[in-house]
């Protein structure tokens, strides 16, 4: 059971990246269904600088950059140009995916045996090992002091951001742009500023999502479709999670258990074919969405201004 | 604020020019405004009062024109440039943020409260509001106030941010007749203690109460500007319309005898189970205007929607010739023969396709009336075109999209459109909202044609003074429930504010 859990805070790290990304996005105004093609930008941006300096901070820092990269091109789409946010987002999805598949694939040309590593150092850093005195305590210790680094990290950027949504004034900044984009812009905010700052800071946490699955679950070996729908289900455990990154980190805990389910569902009990389990996330995310699009009060539902561009001459 | 001098006007504006597409907005305005006075600015409907106003709350850029503040030339580019000037404006549909506090909402986009949000914030926003005098729960989320409420966080919004020359964009278009007396108050001791205020009002009773000077603005052009005490009523409305208007408002015998509706027992439930009307009976007779009174949410809309046939209510059943019309379509309602015509308050979003040109949205009415499978957009245009030149509509063409349209002409398109179908009932809500003076006469004559033809005329209205010359009874709502049915020329302002906040002693009035 505790493995089971275990590897369910694993399987759920890059859902509650990509998830605490999209909320930062959404939060702010912009439903970015990129999610997934900025994940796939951070994987590849990730591995390959992974792959050619081995080191780690590196690698987050391109995952990051390339991620919110991605988010400027759907940035100046949506908010300079005004263009259909669900558009834009699905193109940056496609685009995401093909750049990824595209460089991945001259990466796979160059290496000497047709798979590219990352070398060993660096597989070492991203080691799971336990937390010196917490990490010895019975149950607790192994679940949840004897992660690799990246956990940690997402479950600190998940915990910042709900600091800065909720307690910071730029957050309720950003969150009034997205509520009501004229309200906030009549309070002398400047919207198209905001939008672009939290866009980018969304995606590049998106990225990051994406590099941990390129460097963590790809086991150091790149492959091309590594994100596989994941930044799917980021879209809507936002929802699952009523728009807080604190609630995210269980959403990301459960949709994580489902994708790993198959490995620790006992077998000799219930025999399912495995393609039910690989599929249950799937069936979940479905099941959540119809679960969730029963009105809720009005603070944890939608953003009010998310998915209409702000446009302050529109009578 | 002391050392600048008085003579100097707070605010002037010069040949501000400015235009939507091919539509003239503002053309060549002069405009000033000194401290510690109140200029009402008057107009018809889409004359661009608004439209000069967020000129100077820099929504929108001026084409031409220059803006000087304190005797200075400025640009004002955004909002914030607006605010740096100690320019505040409170818009006609609030800008607030409906899930955030009131302090929240009060603090938004300033810089001087650092980088955290305090639990002490609140306490600075108690704090300010009692040194006004404006009265509000800091802790309280927008969208459970009341429109009062909303519109005392405005003002406590531009005063934090040190505001001193302050536009009020209809201030009192939801407000009771007792809150209306508040905020005037408000508003006179905020220029004796020397700020500059600029008011937009229809209600010329209201513009001979609070101002000191009145600029009136005729087809986006500056006509005149007058000392309030050396005007009245009727010459101001002359400036307006370009020619003398009748002001008076007729209310033709009643010809036709008969019931033609009847509500019984009618309870209606939201979707979280919360009664948006309560027991609502009445009667509804031929070649009668009901106007039915009550603060904005009491009901008017739900009560309207349940007759449309829209909503399905709880409890009750509409009456029609002594047929119950409850779980009818209103297809099937059209179908026993009563032609209802309904005008929503949410004019584009219920009443008219917004992104339709004009042709389109009468097609949506008439369509069924064609044979075969194509539409004839013939007859339909010649009906529009037909509205624009009978109810003197502006527009680019029939076919513009009717959400370019001003708030006033898009009324006209709606009202134009169901008066056509020849209903033997009509409700309206709000059918003069954002209508200048001459257009509503138009309207007020049009529903009185209806009367006469012994059309029976559901009026929800706001303005007080009108429904009581126009109407042959009110009755008010409070909070779904009606607080009274009376007679409008046996009643009074007062009697009926007093009904519409519920104040009226239990069995006072005619329930």
């Amino acid at each position: 059971m505790i493995n089971f859990l275990f590897a369910a805070i694993k399987a759920g790290t890059p859902l509650l990246f990509g998830t605490t990304g999209e909320i930062i996005t959404e939060k702010t105004g912009n439903l970015n269904l990129g999610v997934e093609g900025m994940m796939f930008l951070g994987a590849f941006a990730g591995f390959f600088i992974g792959h050619h300096t081995g080191s780690v901070v590196l690698a987050l820092l391109a995952s990051f950059i390339l991620g919110a990269l991605g988010a400027l091109i759907y940035a100046f789409l949506t908010v300079t140009l005004k263009a259909n946010q669900t558009v834009s987002g699905l193109a940056l999805t496609i685009f995401g995916a093909g750049f990824a598949n595209f460089f991945g694939q001259i990466m796979i040309a160059a290496a000497e045996d047709g798979v590219p590593k990352l070398p060993e150092t660096f597989m070492n850093r991203l080691a799971e090992k336990p937390i010196p005195v917490l990490g010895s305590i019975p149950y607790i210790g192994k679940l949840f002091f004897s992660h690799n680094i990246l956990v940690y990290v997402g479950i600190i950027v998940a915990l910042i951001c709900w600091f800065y949504m909720k307690k910071t004034r730029a957050g309720l900044t950003m969150r009034s742009v997205g509520e009501n984009p004229g309200a906030a812009d009549a309070a002398g905010i400047n919207v198209t500023l905001v939008k672009y700052m939290n866009i980018l800071l969304g995606g590049g946490i998106c990225g990051m999502g994406g590099a941990y699955i390129s460097l963590v679950n790809g086991g150091g070996v790149w492959n091309n479709n590594c994100v596989n729908g994941q930044g799917w289900i980021a879209v809507a455990l936002v929802i699952f999670a009523n728009w807080s990154p604190a609630k995210a980190l269980l959403g990301s805990l459960v949709f994580g258990a489902f994708s790993v389910l198959q490995f620790y569902a006992p077998k000799d009990i219930i025999a399912i074919p495995n393609a039910f389990y690989v599929m249950l996330p799937y069936l979940i995310t479905a099941i959540v969405l119809v679960f969730s699009s029963i009105k809720k009060s009005k603070e944890h539902s939608q953003p009010a201004g998310c998915s209409i561009n702000y446009f302050r001459e529109e009578r | 604020m002391e050392n600048k001098r008085q003579d100097i006007p707070a605010i002037e504006l010069r040949g501000i020019t400015k235009r939507f597409e091919s539509v003239v907005a503002n053309h060549n305005i002069n405009l000033s405004l000194k401290r510690g006075e109140i200029l009402a600015l008057l107009g018809e409907n889409g004359s661009g009062k608004t439209t000069l106003m967020n000129i100077l709350a820099g929504i929108y850029k001026p084409d031409e024109g220059s803006v000087m503040i304190d005797g200075e030339p400025v640009t004002i580019h955004s909002p914030e440039d607006a605010i740096r000037h100690g320019i505040g404006m409170i818009h006609q549909h609030f800008k607030l943020v409906d899930v955030h506090t009131a302090t929240d909402n009060i603090i938004l986009g300033t810089k001087d409260t650092g980088f955290f949000l305090k639990k002490s914030r609140h306490n600075k926003i108690k704090e300010l509001s009692e040194q006004y005098r404006l009265f509000i729960d800091p802790n309280k989320k927008v969208y459970n106030m009341s429109v009062s409420e909303k519109q005392t966080v405005e003002i406590l919004k531009v005063l934090y941010r040190g505001a001193d020359i302050l536009i009020l964009d209809e201030p009192t278009a939801v407000l009771t007749p007792q809150e209306t007396q508040k905020l005037f108050e408000i508003l006179r001791h905020m220029r004796d203690n020397g700020c500059a205020i600029i008011i937009i009002t229809h209600k010329l009773g209201e513009v001979m109460e609070i101002s000191d000077r009145v600029t009136v603005l005729r087809k986006g052009e500056s006509v005149a500007t007058v000392n309030t005490k050396d005007t009245n009523a009727k010459a101001l409305t002359e400036l307006m319309v370009g020619k003398a208007v009748e002001l008076s408002i007729d209310r033709p015998q009643r010809k036709h005898d008969g019931n033609l509706l009847e509500i019984h027992h009618l309870t209606v439930s939201d979707e979280n189970g919360v009664d948006k009307l309560s027991d609502v009976t009445f009667e509804l007779n031929k070649g009668e205007i009901l106007g039915v009174a009550g603060l904005a949410g009491s009901g008017q809309k739900e009560l309207c929607e349940t007759i449309a046939g829209l909503i399905k209510p709880r409890k009750g059943a509409v009456l029609y010739h002594e047929e119950n019309i409850i779980g009818k379509t209103p297809a099937e309602i059209i179908k026993i023969g009563i032609s209802m015509s309904f005008i929503p308050e949410d004019r584009l979003g219920m009443g008219l396709a917004a992104s339709l040109g004009m042709t389109d949205n009468m097609l949506l009415k008439s369509y069924n009336k064609d044979k075969g499978a194509f539409l004839s957009r013939k007859e339909a245009r010649r009906q529009a075109e037909g509205l624009i030149d009978k109810l003197e509509i502006v527009t680019p063409g029939a076919e513009t999209p009717v959400r370019r349209l001003s708030g006033g002409n898009v009324q006209k398109v709606l009202l134009g459109r169901e008066i056509d179908s020849n209903p033997n009932m009509l409700i309206t809500a709000y059918p003069v909202r954002g209508l200048d003076i001459n257009s509503s006469y138009t309207i007020y004559d049009a529903i009185n044609k209806q009367k006469e033809k012994g059309v029976g005329v559901l009026f929800i209205g706001e303005d007080l003074d009108v429904m009581l010359e126009l109407c042959d009874r009110i009755m008010v709502l409070c909070g779904g429930r009606v607080t009274g049915i009376v007679n409008a020329e046996e009643t009074t302002k007062e009697a009926l504010g007093l009904m519409m906040a519920d104040a009226v002693k239990k069995g006072e009035g005619e329930q």
